[in-house]
Order: structure tokens, then sequence, then C-alpha cells
């Protein structure tokens, strides 16, 4: 068999980093995130779901959403959320047309800012400001 | 060059048609100063002559030796020994990503060259076409008459290395979009317009700038694709206030 033809098949090795340029590391994080924000979504709407089974189950869950594990969870949403969010405005600012020959210096910058605002997040969440 | 001779072990994809693939292993020796096609060629020379691969001018102007290096696009008739491996170092040799295999290092991109010839992909371009937006600012005294050939080789390294032709047979690709930038350089024509804004032209791009990374001639595949997402993006709203 040919393997060399163009094939859905081969999704798998979008995300393999190996000797590739830091556009397409940007290219992986964005795919990781989107994929890590969308799970995140359906286990939100399933905790809200319990509202349905009263306020007892619901007290219960936050007990549970305290707890360190769950923290740290959140905590890789927050991440996610934010560095999928700074690399959608590089990519939107180069799809427009604009900065197209600092576009690696873009990405580094806005992963900067990101790595910044995870640690601020991280450090109000975990010292319980 | 030198007179220094180094032992290198080359490992070398091998094809016929649709049969079993395998590497070949095979110890040369070489001045590291020489390159990877000088490499291949003495392969084919001294231990197999039904090696396959393809080659031309030897000085990066045909565009037709273009392979995986340890699995990165490269220009072989140009990329030196030294540069990619070291003395009793290893290469591996593969044929280009995303293009069927025919045999052994040779690639089928009869589908780039047609829809290179679809969108009216001219080798010889005016002087401010054939030059990437950036670079027509140092053009202000140079006569618009003037032409000369376009910066792309047809090598298809761009399309070996994008993530979405590796997925996606129908994506047009980067060089037939750049192509088509270069073509609508003068007003943007219906049926160009018709092939980039299309489900699989532009829009299907992920700005990964793997293309313009691996770009041997520095086309900049990825910045033309954003430039003419940009000149279609304007179109599309001078339309919209035109309609009344």
């Amino acid at each position: 068999m040919n393997i060399n033809k163009p094939s859905p098949s081969h999704l798998w090795r979008w995300f393999d980093p190996r000797d590739k340029s830091i556009g397409t590391i940007a290219f992986i994080i964005n795919r990781l995130s989107a994929i890590g924000l969308t799970i995140y979504l359906f286990l939100h709407l399933a905790v809200l779901s319990k509202l349905v089974a009263g306020s007892q189950a619901y007290d219960d869950f936050l007990i549970l959403a305290k707890s360190p594990a769950i923290k740290i969870g959140e905590m890789f949403v927050i991440a996610g959320g934010i560095i999928h969010g700074l690399n959608g405005i590089r990519i939107t600012i180069n799809s427009l047309g604009f900065l197209l020959k600092i576009q690696n210096g873009l990405l580094v910058g806005l992963m900067i800012i990101a790595l910044a605002a995870i640690v601020y997040f991280a450090i109000r969440m975990f010292s319980g400001a | 060059m030198n007179d220094t001779i180094w032992t290198i072990e080359l490992k070398i994809f091998r094809q016929r048609a649709d049969a079993q693939r395998y590497f070949q292993t095979f110890q040369i020796e070489i001045n590291p100063d020489e390159y990877v096609l000088d490499a291949i060629e003495k392969v084919w020379a001294f231990h197999d002559r039904s090696l396959t691969f393809r080659h031309a001018c030897h000085h990066s102007t045909c565009g037709a030796c273009g392979m995986l290096v340890n699995g990165i696009e490269k220009l072989t008739c140009i990329t030196s020994i030294r540069s990619v491996t070291q003395n009793n170092g290893k290469l591996l040799i593969e044929p280009l990503r995303n293009f069927p295999v025919l045999s052994d290092l040779v690639v089928d991109t009869s589908s780039m060259f047609k829809a290179l010839e679809e969108i009216g992909f001219n080798q010889v371009a005016s002087l401010p076409s054939a030059c990437l937006p950036y670079e027509r600012k140092t053009l202000e005294h140079e006569r618009s008459e003037y032409q000369r050939l376009v910066d792309c080789i047809e090598c298809g390294m761009c399309i070996s290395a994008c993530p979405v032709s590796l997925t996606d047979s129908n994506y047009l690709g980067p060089a037939v979009l750049a192509a088509a930038h270069d073509a609508s350089s003068q007003p943007l024509s219906n049926k160009i317009l018709e092939i980039v804004d299309s489900r699989d032209g532009l829009w299907r791009c992920h700005n990964a700038f793997e293309c313009s990374a691996v770009c041997p001639s520095n086309v900049e595949p990825g910045l033309r694709i954003m430039k003419m997402r940009q000149t279609v993006i304007a179109h599309r709203i001078k339309k919209l206030f035109s309609r009344g």
C-alpha cells in the first residue's frame, strides 16, 4: 500500500513535534488546548446537570471541587484557555495579513504573556486569595 | 573543499509501486563538503544501480531532488553532508511526504503541476509581482515592465511539510496558493478567486508556517497565503458595499 498519499488516517502525525518549526509547535499546542477545552465543556455541562438531582447532590460536588486534584485540573483549564485564546489572536492577526514577518516573535511574546498570566492565576488559586 | 573523508551510513527508503516498503543501509566514504545528493549518487554508482531518485541541475534551480533528510525536507543538491551528520554518523533518506511514491525516492508530483497550471502559474513575472510584498519597498526605482523568474522552483517541499496536506488530498497546498498570490498581484481575476476562495483553498490553511520554514527558495508560501487572504477579505468587503 502506498502510505505516502494524504489521508485522514495520518491525523495522529499532526501531534508529532519532531523536526518541526515553531509554527507547527503552535499548531500542535492549539489543537491540544482545543481538545482539552472541549472535554472540559462536556464535563462542565455534566456537573451543571447535577442541579437537576437536587441541592444536596450539587453541594456534595462542591465539596469535591475544592480538592487539590480538581484545583489542578481547573488550573489546566485556565492555562488551556489563555494559551488557546492568545494563540488565536496571533492567528487572526496573521490571517488578516499583518505582522507576518514577525509571526515567530509574536508567538513567543504571546506565550510569555500566557505564562505570566498562568503563574498569576496559579498563585491566586493555590494561595486562596 | 578539503581532503577530509568521512564514513557515513545511509539508510534509504525503498519501495516499488505498491509493494512492501523497507529501508536499505549503505556505508559510503565521502568528503563532508560534498552534498547529500552526491552521497545518494555514490550509492547508485557503486552499490545499487536499481536505486531510483530524481535529480537534474545540481544547483537548486530545477527542484527535482527534494527529499526528507533525517525527517526534514531538504533540497539534497545544496544540503552539505557536514550540515546534517558527522563522521561515522547516519543519514535517513526518505521520499517527500504527501505525494504517492512511484519508486524508492521518486514521488508523483503531477497533482501539484496540474493545480499550478490551472491557477495560471507563470515562471516569469513582472518584477513587482515576482517579489515578496516586503521586498517591493526596495523596487521604487525599478521599472515595473522589467521581468524576472519567479522564486518557486516547484520542488513540492512545502506540500510535503504542510500538516493540512498530510490529511486532506483535496487541499490545494502551499505551492499552488503561493502561485495564486503571485498571479493575483495584478487585479484579482474571477477564475483565481473561485479557486482560492473555496473550501479547499485559502481557508483550509492552519497557519503552521512549516511551508515557509522548509522552502529552499524563500518563496514564503505561508506569508503569501495570508496576504492572499487579506486581498480576498478586502474584495469581499468591497463587493458587500458595492451591491447597493
